[in-house]
């Protein structure tokens, strides 16, 4: 599976793709998408997001299940959807 | 305009009118290009240049804005509007670089041109901390104030400062470009290791001169600056640098960012050819259009005049009375303490590594603090180190004491300057989109490893030196112990170098063997430093020369022998 990410173009804030094609902060709300199909959804975000100036960077990732819940497959991504690891304070993982 | 005083006290350069009005310029035309950006009217591909020139990146959870310190000096006033904005604007803190300069990790796009707006009421910016053009000058963070200084190098930087600033010709250099110089007999400022270096030193008629060193820089393909021309008269600095970037402009390739850093043109052209067409633009620029007038010089170095420094004995009785009541003070003493070149007074190294910190990082209240003991004990101005560190730099011995309380109830008072605790750690994949692994959790790691203040000193001088990724922010390469992060199939995994050397004597260090687990990372740097300790020939052998000695076998041999 794979789910589709992007900075906030405003203030940078890390965004993921939702349900129909909203854009929500938390990687729990983020939809998944297989791996057939996230390059078809990626560019229509990239298109749609350029066009109303929303996003940045917009990219796909792979998820994959731990423990029964998706969780991004690579260290960079988890950081991404939680903050940096060296100051829980800060990012996501502070909300 | 809440401008410093113009005629305030020296040490700090102050703007005139026309730099004022220049950044201020700067500052609404770069508000105007991020509305145009927000409304839609520029794409992103056309705002990425623009913001770059602005100091703005994208990084993982955020905007980064990185601020120029030039030559890493600046006002107790300079540092409290950096502590406002990132309380803010940013987070509470700030993390000061290798370049000597500060970046906030958490900045919005909207917010960032009244944040240059602000930064301009004290005559900062962000100008050329991105791009491919003229970086911030780096100096001896020691500078105006060391014992062994020939030469201020803050008068220089800051001459090539009001030089490239905006100069039309380097705007759009092949890549980046990053000069260091050093005016004193030790080399505080790594000079070898950077695009040009300079050795400021005085002929024996006294008249001041320099060495030039091209071509030396970390990343992918590290190498050590090699000596183009021995002496270059003052008058000739400008020509002879210009004639440098000059030959780099047009022969520096473009189709390759790998291969486009100068090092790359001096290494494939060979330094005799690189050296003969340099000097054939020296030839043709020489001539009174690039003489620099002494009388610049002598103005700017006005700017940079000592402070009123009182006429004290050498000796303090009451720092050696502070010193025997108190031996965690007398330890930061020996260690964080240099002589200055004034008797009765001494240069302060404010450490920004507590055990188990985040190298390089202070609180918007550790800013203030460090702002208002300048202002108390060094005349008001500070210094950022291309080690992560500050510096205050003309503190009278009586003082110390005083300063290093107030110092340590913050956090700020390790005494680990120059020891193992003293490490350079880059962002790495905490912060940064490019790099490989992190950083900062393993710099923290090893200094909570090395806490014991009298351990570090049972060690001695051993800098060790982190990198998440081969573009060695970190300076991995120059680490007695050098670390660079990479990634392995998902999983972070670390080289390990030894033998790096960024002073006089530059060395890029050698990997020491395949690369090991964060978990055994650890273990590894206790393991060398053990072999080091059981090998060294007195206490006073340095890591360094022990390693010379010795060579690499019995180090390999104890992180290696399992495998």
């Amino acid at each position: 599976m794979k789910a589709i990410t992007a900075n906030r173009l405003r203030d940078g804030e890390v965004v993921f793709l939702g349900k129909d094609g909203v854009w929500v902060e938390s990687f729990a709300a983020a939809a998944l998408f297989p791996r057939a199909e996230a390059d078809g959804v990626l560019a229509a975000a990239k298109e749609k997001a350029e066009r109303e100036q929303f996003g940045v960077d917009i990219y796909a990732f792979e998820v994959v299940e731990q423990d029964g819940v998706p969780v991004p497959a690579t260290m960079r991504e988890r950081i991404r959807t939680a903050g940096p690891t060296v100051r829980l304070d800060l990012g996501k993982q502070a909300a | 305009m809440n401008h410093i005083a113009p005629g305030a006290r020296a040490g700090i350069y102050h703007y005139d009118e026309i730099d004022r009005q220049f950044v201020a310029e700067r500052v609404e035309q770069f508000r105007k290009q991020v509305e145009r950006r927000l409304s839609g009217e520029l794409t992103e591909e056309e705002f990425k240049p623009i913001r770059l020139m602005n100091g703005l990146y994208l990084q993982l959870h955020a905007y980064m804005l990185r601020i120029a310190v030039p030559y890493g000096v600046m006002s107790a006033t300079q540092l409290r509007k950096l502590s406002a904005i990132g309380r803010k604007y940013d987070r509470g803190y700030g993390h000061f670089t290798t370049r000597q300069n500060l970046q906030y990790n958490w900045i919005k796009l909207e917010d960032t041109p009244a944040i240059l707006h602000e930064l301009a009421e004290v005559d900062m910016h962000a100008l050329q901390t991105s791009g491919n053009c003229v970086r911030n000058v780096t100096t001896d963070p020691f500078v105006g104030a060391a014992r062994d200084e020939v030469v201020d190098g803050r008068v220089y930087a800051e001459i090539l400062r009001q030089w490239t600033t905006m100069h039309p010709e380097f705007t759009y250099l092949p890549r980046k470009f990053k000069i260091a110089i050093s005016g004193a007999e030790s080399d505080r400022a790594a000079v070898r290791i950077h695009d040009v270096g300079l050795l400021a030193r005085r002929n024996e008629k006294g008249e001041p001169g320099f060495s030039f060193y091209v071509g030396g820089g970390l990343g992918r393909s590290p190498f050590v600056g090699k000596l183009v021309r021995e002496w270059v008269a003052q008058e000739d600095f400008v020509a002879y640098l210009e004639a440098i970037l000059r030959v780099y402009n047009q022969y520096g390739r473009r189709d390759n960012i790998y291969k486009a850093r100068i090092k790359i043109l001096v290494h494939e052209l060979g330094l005799e050819k690189f050296t003969q067409e340099v000097e054939e633009e020296f030839a043709r620029l020489r001539g009174p259009k690039y003489r620099l007038d002494p009388e610049v010089v002598e103005a700017i170095r006005q700017h940079f005049a000592p402070p009123p420094l009182e006429e004290l004995p050498d000796h303090s009785d009451a720092l050696e009375r502070a010193k025997a009541a108190d031996p965690a003070f007398a330890n930061w003493v020996a260690v964080n303490v240099a002589e200055h070149k004034a008797p009765g007074y001494a240069i302060a190294t404010v450490s920004l590594k507590p055990a188990g910190g985040i190298p390089g990082d202070a609180t918007c209240d550790q800013m203030d603090l460090v702002a208002d003991l300048a202002e108390r004990y060094s005349f008001g101005e500070l210094r950022v180190t291309h080690v992560q560190n500050l510096v205050l730099a003309h503190v009278k011995k009586d003082d110390l004491y005083d300063l290093w309380k107030q110092l340590d109830a913050a956090e700020l008072g390790s005494a680990n300057a120059g020891l193992i605790g003293d490490i350079i750690a880059c962002p790495g994949l905490d912060y940064c989109a490019l790099a490989n692994a992190r950083s900062i959790p393993l710099a923290q790691a090893i200094s909570a490893r090395f806490a014991d203040p009298v351990r570090q000193r049972t060690i001695g001088e051993l800098g060790i030196k982190i990198s998440g990724c081969i573009n060695a922010c970190g300076h991995h390469h120059v680490g007695a112990i050098g670390i660079l992060g990479v990634d392995k199939k998902g999983t972070e995994y670390y080289q390990i170098t030894v033998g790096g050397d960024p002073t006089l004597t530059t060395a890029i260090g050698d990997i020491l063997g395949p690369a090991v687990t964060e978990t055994e990372a650890v273990d590894a740097i206790e393991a060398i430093v053990d072999v080091y300790l059981a090998n060294r020939s007195d206490e006073g052998e340095r890591f360094i020369d022990t390693l010379r000695r010795v060579g690499h076998a019995p180090f390999k041999e104890r992180i290696y022998a399992a495998d």
